[in-house]
């Protein structure tokens, strides 16, 4: 399962005028993997996180996500991609089940799906009470799961989590990234950006961008060893510090 | 030693809900001082009321010797405080900013440059920018020297570090620490459970309540049990099959490892050919020392 990519980029650049945002970037992301997107501010990961997620076109390189080419076919990369941050995520002043017919019409389900995703989503959560309850009156750590769980209603290829567990105590999260084990047991492939990290330990894979290439590349086990280095925080640290020793 | 908060009894409340509860500390001169806890644990409010901007329902405070209810108006002259929405004006320049603090506070800032330069230096090159257009990491030390700027006995950072990359948020802390060599004793409060080990002591807050107040090295020994890191490859399968071994007291996920304890406290032998049994033939058991979140998880089921 582990070596169909569902990301492919080869030497993606991105111009905006005389600045380069992304200066060649290559990596994959495979089906059913969880892969840790990380940078300083300015590093130019939202870049290319918006030509990943078909909001913005790349200046060249080839850029495959779900299948499809991120220069022509964006539309269709928006279909088979979820989405979810900490700071954007539900509709405060509609109902848990309100919140999944927005969005779940927005991904283009059709009424009938959607009545079958949403029971079939409060039993797995064991939500079926909080179904007609504001989502501003829900604690802040069911919010963060129904939050991910609409991200994937329409089954995509692909999450992509912006600092899913920031702010919440360490139970919450800990139940959070189980769910993300289980959406990515079941295949869906989970992209995941943040300054934080000790969030980037829970990754399969890591990549870390500085100054619009991507600097390294590998397992947290593997780069806190190469680094000699007790954490991801200090492996960070070193290289974004140190840009000219990196071969 | 020289007690620069003293905190007893403390509660607060927002109509039916009790942000702070029962809430008693101290903070010593010099120290850097955390208060770590998830988004809601009360640590706003409870900042609220040691830079007295919100009076105490219940219990009593004094900051450097004055009680917060009646001597404010001197408290307010000796606290630097960073509010955790960045307290700049976008539409004025960086430089105009920090004239803008000093003035407000009787000051000038050439007076206090030397307390400041560590921090400003930064930024100074930017100085004619608006302070709208810095980076995150930017305006943070840009607030931090307009926080700075009267020379205050106390400072008090609310969540400094919050959407800040972590090359910054290192600088940050470094920056603290020398702040601290100035004699100035700080405050501050995080989400981030790896920033604990930073302060010199934290108090480890929820639901309104203090957990645990100790240096962040003595939490970690605080653990009650061994704790063993369990790691293979098939991480959902691994923490599944943990949850249901007999032997298992609490499973959870810790970066790359699953954190295990047993009900006998001492390893269960029997585990891997469980594993094995299970289907998860690559996983190697070790034990390991407790961080921060392993003792906060221990104390948040305490109670």
């Amino acid at each position: 399962m582990k070596d169909i990519p569902v990301i492919y980029v080869r030497n993606l650049v991105k111009k905006f005028g005389s600045f380069t945002a992304n200066d060649g970037l290559d990596f994959e992301v495979y089906e059913g993997e969880i892969f840790g997107f990380l940078g300083a501010n300015g590093a130019g990961k939202t870049t290319a996180l918006r030509i990943l997620s078909g909001l913005s076109k790349p200046t060249s390189g080839i850029v495959r996500v779900a299948g499809f080419d991120a220069g022509n076919e964006a539309e269709q990369i928006k279909r088979n991609i979820g989405y979810m941050s900490q700071r954007f995520s539900l509709y405060e002043d509609l109902t848990v089940k309100e919140n999944i017919m927005l969005f779940g019409g927005i991904y283009g389900l059709r009424k009938r799906e959607i009545t079958g995703k949403t029971a079939d989503l409060l039993s797995r959560l064991s939500f079926e009470e909080y179904g007609d309850r504001l989502i501003a009156s829900l604690p802040p750590g069911l919010k963060q799961k129904l939050a991910f769980s609409v991200a994937v209603l329409h089954d995509p290829k692909i999450v992509f989590l912006d600092e899913p567990t920031g702010g919440v105590d360490p139970l919450t999260r800990r139940q959070f990234w189980e769910l993300i084990y289980e959406s990515a047991s079941r295949g869906i492939t989970v992209f995941v950006t943040t300054h934080y990290m000790d969030e980037a330990e829970y990754c399969d894979r890591i990549s870390i961008m500085s100054e619009g290439r991507i600097v390294a590349l590998d397992t947290p086990e593997n780069l806190k060893k190469q680094y000699n280095a007790v954490s991801i925080d200090e492996v960070f640290v070193k290289i974004a510090r140190s840009p000219e020793k990196i071969v | 030693m020289e007690k620069i908060i003293e905190a007893q009894g403390i509660g607060k409340s927002f109509g039916d809900t009790e942000a702070l509860k029962n809430i008693s500390f101290e903070v010593n001169r010099g120290e850097i001082f955390g208060f770590i806890g998830p988004d809601g644990a009360g640590k706003t409010t409870l900042f609220r009321i040691i830079t007295t901007l919100l009076l105490p329902d219940a219990g009593r405070m004094t900051v450097m010797g004055l009680d917060c209810k009646t001597g404010y108006r001197e408290l307010r002259r000796n606290i630097g405080y960073m509010p955790g929405r960045f307290s700049l004006y976008h539409d004025l320049t960086v430089e105009e900013n920090l004239n803008f603090y000093a003035t407000v506070f009787g000051t000038t800032v050439r007076k206090n440059y030397d307390l400041i330069r560590d921090v400003y230096s930064h930024i100074e090159p930017f100085r004619k920018r608006l302070a709208g257009k810095l980076s995150g990491g930017m305006k943070q030390k840009l607030a931090l020297s307009c926080a700075l700027i009267h020379k205050p006995g106390l400072l008090v950072l609310d969540e400094p570090t919050t959407g800040v990359d972590a090359v910054s948020r290192s600088e940050f802390w470094e920056m603290l620490n020398r702040l601290r060599e100035e004699n100035i004793t700080i405050i501050a409060s995080t989400p981030y459970m790896d920033e604990a080990m930073r302060c010199n002591r934290v108090a480890l807050i929820q639901k309104g309540q203090i957990l645990s107040v100790n240096p962040p090295e003595k939490i970690r020994e605080e653990f009650s049990r061994k704790i063993f890191s369990v790691k293979s490859s098939e991480k959902y399968k691994l923490i599944n099959a943990l949850r249901n071994f007999p032997g298992t007291a609490t499973a959870y996920p810790f970066g790359d490892s699953v954190h295990l304890t047993f009900r006998d406290n001492e390893q269960d032998h029997s585990l891997t050919g469980y594993l094995n049994s299970m289907g998860i033939s690559d996983a190697t058991i070790s034990e390991t020392r407790a961080g921060i979140e392993d003792r906060f998880l221990e104390l948040m089921q305490d109670k």
